[in-house]
């Protein structure tokens, strides 16, 4: 069994790893960036939105996030076994510290969506967020839930047949929880300014956050018998 | 042997109770019996699921061919009630409150768990390998047991969740009817009935799974 110091190393080494590949090819960022201004695009596009009540606004934005995130984050996982280098990785560091990193690359990938999404969309929707601290911290916190529930289903995608559509059937009722106290909080932070907003949005903020821990968690203790199945 | 016998006529009880022993409720009608099949399913399909989890677990300690099989039956059984359940819910719905779908809480959290069943049988069918299939799709059970206590008992508490829909409790407030005396024994009798079925279904899988040569061997290690 590794120690905790090399868990660390090789996890971050993980990280490190799929960063550096992601960023000499650059296919997922761009996939998954294309999709997600396309979608807010046509969002714009048809609808008025002055004519959108704030859940409406926060509804469209997560459905570009989710879908994004459904195109994008099962690539780490499926290009190891593509690519035939997931042997190698097996060999090299252990479930858990694959796991950790795989999940942190997941993160950097999804945030890094959502720092472009998200100015595109208040400068799309001509929106200023009353509480733009309330919606910094249900964005972040919303983009953890998404990654923390993909990452485990990614590796499940890669170890089976039909990779693409099952990523999002498998993912969708796992990530509903997560999603829909985003979409709530982010409803809250367009709607109103402190206190008011923070009351209303502090359930669903405490749910994301527990909801993330969760499914961290469950991925940890699970995803040996995934990895190496 | 003799128990189907005595299962079966414990549900035509059930039936005829349901149709003609318990009265109607008085603000609903005729309509209010669909709770005497709608509350058991929906209470059947949450423990088939908790059946499927228990059951994939072991498989992932022991690798026993069995236990796979068992948590795939459960899951097809849990499915069927799942859809029994949405549909009369549904219908229930719109004779109470006027529309079929209302992404009332409990409403969404059986859409929820109809979706998990379905993603179950996605999963299970994209796999070849026995024991990879087994383990793949007991992961995924699992992971879906433990997100549904979040859906169904964190959410609905949300104040802004509350506020925005009709509580849909019947039993637990009392809803728009008082629960009759009469109507709680066949309530109650209905549920220990469909639990009854579902248990008596599952055990008839299990054995034409094995007598079908469907389980392999049992592994000795």
């Amino acid at each position: 069994m590794t120690s905790s110091s090399n868990w660390g190393s090789e996890s971050l080494a993980v990280l490190w790893k799929d960063l550096l590949s992601e960023f000499r090819t650059r296919y997922s960022l761009s996939a998954v960036l294309l999709f997600s201004v396309t979608a807010l695009a046509v969002v714009s596009f048809s609808v008025s939105p002055y004519a959108l009540d704030p859940e409406a606004k926060a509804a469209f934005l997560w459905i570009v996030l989710f879908f994004s995130a459904m195109s994008g984050l099962s690539r780490s996982f499926v290009r190891e076994e593509e690519t035939r280098t997931a042997l190698a990785l097996r060999l090299s560091a252990s479930a858990d510290a694959v796991y950790m990193g795989k999940l942190l690359f997941n993160i950097v990938l999804q945030s890094a969506v959502a720092a472009i999404v998200v100015p595109l969309f208040l400068l799309l929707m001509d929106t200023r967020p009353a509480n733009p601290a309330l919606l910094t911290a249900a964005t972040a916190l919303g983009t953890l839930a998404l990654a923390s529930s993909s990452t485990i289903i990614a590796a499940i995608v890669s170890r089976a047949n039909a990779k693409g559509a099952l990523f999002a059937v498998l993912a969708f009722p796992l990530s509903l929880p997560g999603l829909s106290s985003a979409i709530g909080a982010t409803a809250e932070a367009l709607r109103g300014s402190m206190p008011e907003a923070g009351i209303g949005a502090a359930g669903d903020i405490r749910v994301l956050i527990a909801y993330s821990a969760l499914m961290i968690a469950a991925s940890l203790l699970l995803f040996d018998y995934v990895w190496n199945s | 042997m003799a128990a189907k016998w005595f299962l079966g006529v414990w549900m035509i009880l059930v039936i005829l109770g349901a149709f003609f022993y318990a009265p109607a409720s008085l603000g609903l009608g005729q309509i209010s019996r669909i709770i005497f099949f709608h509350i058991p399913t929906a209470w059947v399909t949450v423990l088939a699921f908790l059946m499927c989890a228990i059951y994939s677990l072991r498989y992932l300690k022991k690798r026993q061919p069995g236990d796979d099989m068992a948590a795939s039956v459960s899951a097809e059984l849990g499915f069927l009630f799942c859809i029994i359940a949405t549909v009369s819910g549904s219908i229930f719905a719109k004779a109470t409150w006027g529309s079929y779908w209302n992404w009332d809480p409990r409403e969404t959290s059986i859409f929820v768990l109809l979706l998990i069943y379905g993603a179950y049988f996605a999963l299970r069918t994209s796999v070849d390998e026995p024991e990879r299939r087994g383990s793949l799709s007991a992961v995924y059970a699992l992971l879906a047991f433990v997100t549904v206590p979040i859906l169904v008992f964190v959410v609905p508490r949300i104040p802004a969740v509350q506020s925005l829909h009709p509580s849909e409790s019947v039993v637990s407030t009392g809803g728009e009817f008082t629960m009759d005396g009469r109507m709680l024994t066949v309530l109650l009798a209905s549920l220990a009935g469909f639990t009854g079925v579902l248990a008596w279904v599952f055990s008839l899988r299990m054995r034409a799974a094995r007598l079908l040569g469907t389980i392999p061997q049992r592994k000795e290690d």
